[in-house]
């Protein structure tokens, strides 16, 4: 009886979200809202993927990685060349920036996930820069001064990677390998003892992760005209992070949450780029200093809807230690 | 010949890794956390000795003072300000504290004087160079290498010598044991901060020297290749740093000296990837066991 509820809303959810991704096409092919907000659309749709992959590798496993905006390259350059130096349709393109950033991340993770904490921080960031300065020195992807590429993000494309990756991660994280995952954020050595194969789940969380930015990257390329390496330096990694923490670690509707409302913020604050940095840096250090596990603390949005009902040792269990 | 003048510059560019590697390993022994902000201490440094230098007309040395001693209450007040509230807080909280710091100051920097860059006056001290079995090094690289010498000489007398250098290494041991014996732990941080960041702010001066050009965002990089060089060396032990950001800048110069001078900056990160697989306790490190 329990699962059927569970599936009666999982399903309605999934109905509401796609009449919304009706209402959005009807009013973005009707020109009722500008290009201005489109735009802002597709940004926070964008940093939406990102947020929630990322998500997966730092709030589900609890691997703290802060190299993702190499998986965003690899993806959107992998993508970039099935479509424009190819010519092959853009959802190849798609799947190939996924499988191409999914791979980089089984290439990164295996020899790295075996470090802990700091540790691997600064191992993924290494990565990421070293992804950077790759591309900078190929000149088939046309190095320092980047690669033009035509726009072929749509509303449609968009919405439905957003949807299929918050459905993947949610269900992935309610799963036999998301609770395993979960018992090694909160205790590697326990979760081992009780006979799970840690590195496994580490680097499963890792490659689904990058797969996912790799989508992102793919959707970022074809809405930008032009991609560079500098647009995937370390701020840039920084920037998803910050989503992540600032929703709460461990928290999916608030990692989207706080994607939508940064991005909101930062598009509007666009005009004053130092100030919107020190703003964004301002607020990370209070929050951390006043309320570290961020916004939503490891709940999600529909624990508040439930009082008192959440299952006991869920993801929803309100009960859970933060993340380390 | 080529290769030993490749050396010499690599000796003096990684002695400025060195100076900063340093702040980064003890802080990092003493309170475990990734000063994501060294580097910008490192940035604000350069600004201060090019100010003191255009603007008050001093000489090198008291610019490296001045540089030092505001680099040294700056680190404190980033200590006592955002790292100390959070020190019993997960360590995912105190490294994004970190970048937020180092964002505050990069972009600070920007909003008050701008982005663009400034040249550091090259007639400082005279544009000589001795010729010494054929290499040729010039009067900075030899400043700079004599002043970081000197540094990490005092330095290591300071650690290994005097009352607060006692304190230092017994904190960075046992925190609680050292406050049990009656150390002043805060203090003991503070002062380890306002030590790393001094030599933070003379490899700013130092760095200014060499490359003549300083701009709001120069720490990120040099920041995370002396992170590198700390690693290398083994975090956390103090004579690791130095060799480590010494090997880190000879490793350099020699793979641009190879042609491959745009893959630079990729080797610093290559080589923190295969020393954290082969050996992530670093050259110096000893492995510890994990206790459950």
């Amino acid at each position: 009886m329990n699962i059927l509820k569970g599936a009666k809303g999982f399903w309605s959810s999934i109905v509401l979200a796609v009449v919304f991704g009706i209402v959005m096409q009807f009013l973005i092919t009707g020109e009722i809202i500008n290009f201005f907000y489109v735009n802002t659309l597709y940004f926070i749709g964008i940093n939406i993927i990102l947020a929630a992959s990322l998500h997966l590798i730092i709030g589900i496993t609890g691997q703290f990685s802060i190299g993702h905006a190499g998986f965003l390259a690899v993806g959107a350059y992998a993508s970039a060349i099935i479509t424009m130096k190819l010519e092959l349709p853009f959802s190849l393109g798609l799947l190939a920036g996924g499988v191409a950033a999914a791979i980089a991340g089984l290439i990164i993770g295996i020899p790295t996930l075996r470090l802990k904490g700091d540790y691997l921080a600064i191992a993924t960031l290494g990565f990421g820069e070293i992804v950077r300065i790759i591309f900078l020195n190929i000149e088939y992807v046309g190095g320092a001064s980047g690669m033009t590429v035509t726009q072929l993000t749509t509303w449609p494309w968009l919405f439905g990677s957003i949807l299929l990756t918050l459905l993947v991660i949610r269900n992935f994280t309610n799963s036999t390998h998301g609770r395993a995952c979960i018992s090694v954020r909160e205790n590697e050595i326990a979760a081992d003892a009780m006979g799970i194969n840690t590195t496994y789940y580490k680097v499963i969380a890792f490659a689904i992760g990058a797969f996912f930015a790799g989508v992102a990257g793919a959707l970022y390329a074809h809405n930008f005209f032009i991609i560079q390496p500098t647009n995937f330096g370390f701020l840039k990694s920084f920037d998803i992070l910050i989503f992540v923490v600032l929703g709460g670690l461990g928290s999916l509707s608030g990692a989207v949450l706080s994607a939508i409302l940064l991005t909101i913020v930062s598009t509007y604050l666009q005009s004053y780029p130092e100030l919107r940095m020190i703003i964004y840096s301002l607020v990370l250090i209070i929050m951390m200093l006043y309320r570290p596990q961020g916004i939503m603390g490891t709940r999600e949005l529909t624990s508040f809807f439930k009082f008192g009902k959440s299952g006991k040792g869920g993801v929803n269990d309100d009960s859970k230690q933060p993340v380390a | 010949m080529e290769f030993l003048q490749q050396l010499v510059n690599g000796v003096s560019l990684g002695s400025i890794y060195a100076l900063i590697a340093l702040g980064y390993t003890m802080v990092y022994g003493i309170v475990k956390l990734i000063n994501f902000a060294h580097g910008d201490v490192f940035m604000v440094g350069a600004f201060i000795g090019f100010y003191s230098i255009t603007i008050l007309d001093l000489g090198f040395f008291p610019s490296l003072l001045i540089s030092m001693v505001t680099c040294a209450i700056l680190g404190v007040l980033i200590e006592r300000i955002a790292y100390k509230p959070l020190r019993n807080a997960t360590r995912i909280a105190a490294l994004i504290t970190a970048i937020g710091v180092s964002l505050l100051i990069e972009y600070g920097m920007i909003y008050v004087r701008g982005a663009q860059p400034e040249a550091y006056p090259g007639n400082l001290i005279p544009a000589t160079s001795i010729d010494f079995l054929g290499v040729k090094v010039s009067s900075q690289s030899l400043l700079i290498l004599g002043t970081s010498l000197v540094l990490m000489i005092l330095l290591q007398f300071i650690v290994h010598k005097t009352k607060i250098g006692k304190a230092m290494r017994a904190v960075s041991h046992d925190m609680d044991a050292a406050r049990l014996m009656g150390i002043n732990v805060n203090n003991t941080i503070s002062a380890t901060f306002a030590i790393g960041s001094a030599l933070a702010g003379a490899a700013g001066v130092a760095f200014g020297m060499y490359y003549t050009k300083i701009e709001p965002l120069m720490g990120i990089i040099p920041g995370l290749k002396a992170f590198v060089a700390a690693v290398l060396g083994g975090i956390g032990i103090i004579p690791g740093a130095m060799v480590g950001g010494l090997l880190l800048g000879v490793i350099e110069s020699l793979v641009s000296a190879a042609g491959f001078s745009l893959w630079r900056d990729g080797v610093a990160f290559v080589v923190l990837i295969l020393i954290l697989i082969f050996r992530p306790a670093g050259l110096f490190g000893k492995n510890v066991r994990e206790k459950v």
